[in-house]
């Protein structure tokens, strides 16, 4: 089964790059830009066939390794 | 006194730290980051460098090597740990230390000689120095900038945990003097027991006037008595 994790920087934590890419992006001509916050996405395709474990496997996965939890969360889909 | 420096794939200030080591009389081993096994050792140093070409985030795969289960060990049961640059960047992954480190603020990697205050004198790794004492000393890092939550925050000044803080020559400490986006310029921190110090300047790198200052030799020379 594949999953997929998207990795975020949490609401008040500083996103210096996203800050230069919303920037670079204004430059180009992009006025109606907001905000732009940068993150990281994995694709994990996990020998398991029950969604709920699956789920539950991938999300340890998160806790010990792919998120640093004091300053970012996670979201997991299946793909 | 004995002292083990860890070494893992990337780590590029390690020769550095064992030449001050041993200057100051430590009897250093280097472990490689597959030893399941530490050495009896008073001081573990996890030195600088970028561990698994920082992969990930900086220091998360080695804060999860097979050997930094033996530090922790050691940590918890009162060995202490010194922590440089990336050494920093590793005990905060490990949870020996709170808080993270961020990407600097201006995006740059900063490589310079900068002002340092010394913020506590009562612990093992500043005893020599004196109070409010201004150093100079070397930073070189892309992710210096430390952060953690309002709670913690409130600890390290409540306990007096927050070993060294950026400053100017004069010793102010403002955001003018904060070289990364550091919160409240924090360079350097200790756990509670204040047995483990993380710092983000190098202090191996100014153990000799010919090459640079002597400002760091005081840290190591604490150690020692």
């Amino acid at each position: 089964m594949k999953l997929s994790v998207t990795v975020t920087l949490k609401k008040d934590v500083l996103d210096p790059q996203g800050k230069v890419v919303l920037n670079t992006l204004s430059n180009l001509g992009m006025n109606e830009l907001k905000s732009i916050r940068q993150g990281k996405y994995f694709e994990i395709d996990i020998n398991e066939t029950d969604e709920i474990k699956a789920v539950k496997k991938v999300d340890q996965m998160c806790q010990k390794l792919l998120v640093n939890l004091i300053i970012e969360d996670y979201k997991i889909d299946k793909l | 006194m004995k002292s083990s420096v860890i070494v893992f794939p990337g780590s590029n200030c390690d020769r550095d730290i064992a030449v001050a080591l041993e200057k100051m009389q430590f009897k250093n081993q280097m472990i490689w980051h597959k030893e399941t096994t530490l050495p009896k050792s008073d001081l573990i140093v996890i030195p600088g460098g970028f561990s698994y070409g920082d992969y990930l985030r900086s220091g998360a795969i080695a804060g999860k090597s097979s050997i930094i289960e033996e530090v922790i060990k050691a940590a918890n049961s009162g060995c202490l740990v010194l922590g440089i640059c990336n050494g920093f960047q590793i005990l905060t992954e490990t949870g020996l230390l709170n808080g993270t480190l961020l990407r600097n603020k201006n995006l740059k990697f900063i490589n310079k000689d900068i002002n340092l205050k010394v913020m506590n004198i009562n612990s093992k790794f500043t005893a020599k120095y004196k109070a409010n004492q201004i150093l100079k000393i070397n930073i070189a890092h892309n992710e210096g900038n430390y952060f953690t939550d309002r709670k913690h925050l409130d600890e390290l000044n409540k306990e007096n945990l927050i070993a060294f803080k950026y400053c100017d020559e004069k010793g102010i400490i403002a955001n003018k003097s904060n070289p990364n986006g550091s919160l409240e310029n924090i360079a350097g921190i200790f756990n509670s027991k204040k047995n483990i110090l993380g710092m983000m300047p190098h202090p191996e790198r100014m153990i000799d006037n010919l090459i640079s200052n002597t400002d760091g030799v005081n840290l190591f020379s604490s150690l020692i008595n």
